[in-house]
């Protein structure tokens, strides 16, 4: 399939949001709000919940539903009060040995005054730094669009699953075009030479596991199964010694990169 | 930038022509304008003032081994992993060309110097990152040598000295570019654990990728004056919110003001004040 076309599929309207995946894939979702320096950021939800039989924390990217619930998310693209809530319940998850859950659906992380005044970069590194040692099993998985450091900020974690129809760029195919061609109209080009599809970033091994979709789009069908390969990748990671864990985590990102010498 | 050509007596390259011809002659010395105050100043004058201009302090750019000149102690610096450079791993169209282009105007095979050295005695590990090279931009290559430095300064117990410069992530290698920002990031965390020094010098521009990633994970956090520094490019956000962004945002002085920033330190107060810092954190001065 061209590329483009997983680009408008996972754009789709009809893709689950991260709240309905929370209530779809786990039990009693306990949401927790705020980032305890200045606000709570709609854009990202998290809480606890229960995984089948295993306490998981749990974060979201959430795009609204309706016009005003996108509004209130931003139209899921989050501030640094966002990515520094989800900091937060990640820290307090390795505090309480709970395994962490992930799922990535963001355009990039907001781009405007507030969210730079309050340090969105800074919010971003602090993540990737922090998630890369923390104690407990990370799991990540792209449900919609995975937009740059907006959404690594969430997936520097054991295992990177995509979604059949997901996209994960380092910068949308629009933002691609018109800054190297002057010319937003060659999308489909940015968007097949930026090798963002999920077929494309398991060849380069930078994601570990496609999944796929219901034909139907219907995606009830989807969950029974993939709650039962997210719950089996938590524990096998959760049986292993922490610093094995984390020398996994860190190998796995040190060896992406291709370079000449 | 504006240069033009100015008199000045040139002994050496001329003197050949000047003996063919004994008239005065009009070569060579080059002439910039400040962007800033308009004045028009011989790069002599600029360079021996470290790229400042002497009237207003505007901070010119300045390559990694001007940098390297600037705050090194004379001859200590030794390169790392100079080899280390882009491939085209997505054949992205155009980006052979750019890369060729690239190393041509900098003269360096990628967009980050790497190397140890001393300051004031004291060995760091030291990266200074590329103007002329794809504007700084990060991908696989420069990924790879911060990471490798970092790996090697923990290694060797070092201190980290960092000039950060980048217009972003590198998007003709596609999500390889995202994800040097998580291994760069996992390095540095390493560094930090072992309780190793990490102190970044933010420069005109610092955005994008490299701002989301190790230019703010150090520890002490210093900017030169007046330089950019933000996630979002100003363009970007300007497009988004459809206004124009208040004069001086984004600014060193700006970010200093919101708590992202310990200290704008001037150009030519940079190298005292980093000898300063590693005095401070008790380093080890080399033996001998
Ligand atoms: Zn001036």
């Amino acid at each position: 399939m061209e590329a483009y076309k997983k680009v408008q599929l996972a754009r789709g309207k009809n893709r689950p949001t991260g709240r309905e995946l929370i209530a779809a894939l786990t039990q009693d979702f306990t949401e927790l709000h705020g980032d305890r320096r200045f606000g709570d950021d709609p854009a990202i939800v998290g809480g606890i919940a229960r995984l089948m039989d295993l306490p998981v924390t749990v974060i979201a990217h959430q795009k609204g539903r309706d016009t005003k619930e996108k509004v209130a998310c931003n139209f899921w693209a989050a501030h640094p009060e966002g990515y520094r809530k989800a900091l937060r319940l990640m820290k307090q998850a390795e505090k309480f040995h709970r395994p962490i859950l992930c799922l990535v659906d963001t355009a990039g992380a907001y781009c405007g005054l507030g969210a730079e005044e309050r340090g969105q970069g800074q919010a971003i590194a602090q993540n990737l730094m922090e998630m890369m040692s923390l104690q407990v099993p990370i799991r990540t998985i792209l449900v919609g669009e995975g937009g740059s450091g907006g959404a690594l900020a969430l997936a520097v974690a054991d295992e990177v699953w995509m979604l059949e129809n997901s996209i994960y760029s380092v910068i949308s195919p629009e933002g691609c075009a018109s800054i190297l061609w002057k010319d937003p109209s060659r999308v489909k080009e940015a968007s097949e030479h930026l090798k963002l599809t999920p077929q494309d970033l398991l060849e380069l091994h930078l994601i570990q596991r496609i999944v796929r979709e219901p034909a139907s789009g219907d995606f009830s069908r989807l969950y029974p199964s993939l709650q039962l390969k997210i719950h089996g990748m938590l524990s096998q990671y959760g049986k292993l010694p922490v610093a094995e864990l984390c020398e996994k985590r860190y190998q796995r990102f040190r060896k992406m990169g291709i370079f000449a010498e | 930038m504006l240069k033009k050509i100015f008199f000045k007596n040139s002994p050496n390259q001329l003197e050949g022509l000047a003996q063919a011809a004994p008239q005065p002659h009009v070569p060579d010395e080059m002439c910039t304008r400040c962007p800033h105050c308009k004045t028009l100043l011989f790069s002599s004058e600029l360079d021996e003032n470290l790229g400042v201009c002497p009237k207003c302090g505007y901070h010119f750019k300045r390559n990694p081994r001007q940098r390297i000149h600037m705050i090194a102690d004379p001859d200590s610096f030794v390169e790392w992993d100079r080899q280390v450079h882009s491939g085209d791993p997505l054949e992205f169209p155009g980006y052979r060309q750019k890369l060729q282009n690239a190393r041509l105007q900098s003269g360096e095979e990628e967009a980050v110097v790497c190397g140890r050295c001393t300051l004031g005695g004291y060995p760091v590990a030291l990266f200074v990152m590329d103007p002329y090279f794809m504007m700084g931009s990060m991908g696989s290559a420069v990924g790879e040598k911060i990471t490798r430095l970092f790996e090697r300064a923990t290694a060797q117990g070092l201190p980290v000295i960092g000039y950060t410069l980048s217009g972003g992530a590198r998007m003709q290698e596609g999500l390889l570019s995202l994800m040097q920002m998580a291994k760069t990031s996992g390095a540095v965390g390493r560094h930090s654990q072992a309780g190793l020094l990490y102190i970044t010098v933010l420069t005109d521009p610092t955005t994008g990728g490299v701002t989301a990633s190790f230019a703010m994970e150090g520890d002490i956090i210093l900017a030169e004056p007046r330089a950019l520094v933000g996630f979002a490019g100003p363009r970007g956000i300007e497009q988004t919110i459809r206004q124009k962004l208040p004069a001086g945002f984004q600014r060193a002085e700006f970010l200093q003001d919101k708590g992202f920033v310990d200290q704008v330190v001037p150009r030519g107060e940079q190298r005292d004040y980093l000898i300063r810092l590693l005095s401070l954190h008790l380093c080890k001065k080399e033996e001998g």
